[in-house]
């Protein structure tokens, strides 16, 4: 699909934060805001515009006992379907939150939410790697995040700048 | 007998008034819960390969000063650098200086080309040390106060007539603080072709050339015969969110750049060595994080121009830099006023334009270097006074 500069431009600033309304929007393009809302139709059902999120540090609640892994899986592609079919099967669990296709020595990257590290084990030893096409698994558990999606958590940047100056 | 107490000051500096900015700076300082559209430099903090490539500098231990002038390498890189995007060519060796910020180089510029009594044309509204650094050099400021009719630009009249047989020498600066006003290579050509004719120079402050949001900036200095008679003033500081690190430069042509180095020599040294690695950085591989800097700038001037104009404010559209240069006439009351009534009502900081001398009456200076919510709020609270100010008027 042949996205043009200004579907571009909405898509960027969504990106960036995806309250921004079209009005506003419509002034910081220099268009108009029935264009704007009717552009964002549109790449919300071409489904350019896949969802929309919040991002939460889930960490900054007390008693907070989820953990999310990462696991590196081999996998032998299937004749005509390569590796979308193994990916589906896999991303198809609702514990799953990502899945890419990787270059490099193991093939997918799964990303995995449970409530404690047994879930996940539990989950990588009875689910995935049972999977026919799976030939190894190596999960990775995260300890802390510092960054996610550009956004840096637990940020301590403040405005320094004086008030007024030349 | 009665002794008056001797003054120790020099008369050119007891003459000297303090900036206008200083004033509101006082006051919004003492504020809880201000929303800043007084701030004259970036909302961005300098890109981080850039400050690592500092802090890779001292751990090297750098510590040392440069060549007066400035690291070869980064005269190399600004000699590139200008070539690439401005289409002028300058010698490294000979024709580029490294400044502590575009303020030194403003000042070796002056201090190398006026002798007592000669005039420079300084073009209103403008930067607020032009006409102070013209004086303290000996020099006498001839100001020239350009219009909102005319977007601000100066117009080739107008400065025919502010020229005399002492004029030296003419100070622009475009994209423009405060109006953000920008000249195309026609506005240029009208204005050197009248320089030539006189045998002027002309001292260019393109600090906000990489600010330029409708098309990329033409620099004087590449109109024909211009650049023998052009000192650039450029640095680090706006373009590349790098106002802390006090850094610029001057290109200008070997006579001029070696009198520039003399004083420079002699008062200066050299600029910051740490801060002139991180600008070989910033050069080198600095300039995909400008462009998206600059597209955040641009869409935040759309979003300002189109909100003055809905909530009844005159804005011409500028071109560049990071200022919106508002009329408030319609409101009655004089730009400090305004100014200063914002700030006790709705707390939010402009600047009045009658601070930057000429044309600036009438007209309130309002920095989009902030987030867009900071934005929001700030137009949100402006409309609000306006409609305040629209009830109590009748
Ligand atoms: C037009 C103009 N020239 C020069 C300067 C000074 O720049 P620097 O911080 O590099 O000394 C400024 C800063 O506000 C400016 O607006």
């Amino acid at each position: 699909m042949k996205l043009n500069e200004k579907e571009v431009e909405i898509l960027e600033i969504l990106q960036k934060d995806a309250r921004f309304e079209a009005v506003d929007i419509a002034k910081m393009i220099g268009t108009s805001e029935t264009e704007v809302a009717e552009t964002i139709r549109r790449l919300e059902e071409e489904k350019v515009i896949v969802h929309y999120a919040t991002l939460v540090d889930w960490a900054k609640m007390d008693n907070f006992t989820g953990v999310t892994a990462m696991i590196d899986v081999k996998v032998t592609p299937k004749r005509g379907v390569g590796f979308d079919e193994v990916a589906e099967r896999i991303y198809r669990f609702k514990e799953v939150s990502s899945v890419y296709l990787m270059s490099g020595v193991y093939d997918l990257s799964v990303t995995v939410e449970g409530q404690s590290m047994n879930e996940i084990a539990r989950f990588v030893s009875e689910k995935l790697s049972t999977l026919d096409s799976v030939v190894s698994t190596t999960t990775h558990f995260q300890l802390k995040k510092y960054k996610h999606d550009g956004k840096i958590y637990a940020s301590k940047r403040e405005d320094n700048r004086i008030v007024v100056s030349p | 007998m009665t002794l008056t107490k001797k003054s120790y000051v020099a008369k050119s500096v007891e003459k000297m008034r303090p900036s206008g900015i200083r004033k509101f700076f006082d006051l919004a300082a003492t504020m809880e819960g201000v929303v800043s559209l007084g701030v004259g430099e970036p909302d961005f903090v300098t890109t981080w390969s850039v400050r690592e490539a500092a802090i890779n500098s001292l751990e090297r231990g750098f510590t040392s000063y440069t060549a007066n002038a400035g690291l070869i390498e980064l005269r190399t890189e600004i000699a590139r650098y200008m070539a690439d995007r401005f289409r002028v060519s300058y010698s490294p060796q000979e024709e580029v200086i490294v400044t502590v910020g575009a303020s030194q180089a403003l000042d070796i510029a002056m201090r190398a080309i006026i002798d007592p009594g000669d005039e420079i044309i300084v073009v209103e509204p403008c930067f607020v040390s032009y006409a102070p650094l013209v004086e303290l050099t000996g020099g006498h400021a001839v100001t020239i106060g350009t219009t909102g009719e005319t977007g601000f630009k100066l117009q080739p009249e107008q400065l025919e007539a502010a020229i005399t047989p002492r004029t030296k020498a003419v100070l622009l600066c475009y994209p423009n603080n405060p109006t953000g006003t920008q000249l195309d290579r026609e506005d240029l050509e009208a204005i050197a072709s009248i320089v030539k004719k006189h045998d002027l120079l002309v001292i260019a402050d393109e600090i906000y050339a990489e600010l330029a949001y409708d098309q990329s900036h033409t620099s004087i200095a590449s109109l024909s015969g211009m650049r023998e008679r052009t000192i650039l003033i450029n640095g680090f500081s706006k373009g590349f969110a790098m106002t802390g690190w006090r850094l610029g430069f001057t290109c200008a042509p070997e006579e001029i750049s070696r009198a520039m180095l003399k004083i420079h020599q002699y008062t200066m040294m050299c600029a910051s060595t740490p801060a002139q690695y991180a600008a070989v950085e910033a050069l080198q591989n600095g300039m995909a994080d400008v462009e998206s800097m600059k597209k955040d700038y641009r869409q935040r001037r759309n979003y300002m121009v189109q909100s003055f104009k809905e909530i009844g404010l005159d804005c011409h559209l500028p071109g560049g830099a990071f200022y919106v240069f508002p009329s408030i006439q319609s409101t009655g009351l004089t730009s400090e006023q305004f100014a200063e009534a914002l700030l006790l009502e709705e707390k939010v900081a402009v600047v009045p334009g009658s601070v930057f001398g000429k044309g600036g009456e009438g007209y309130i200076r309002c920095s989009y270097a902030s987030s867009m919510s900071q934005l929001q709020e700030a137009i949100k609270r402006i409309s609000r006074f306006l409609e305040k100010q629209k009830r109590s008027a009748v």
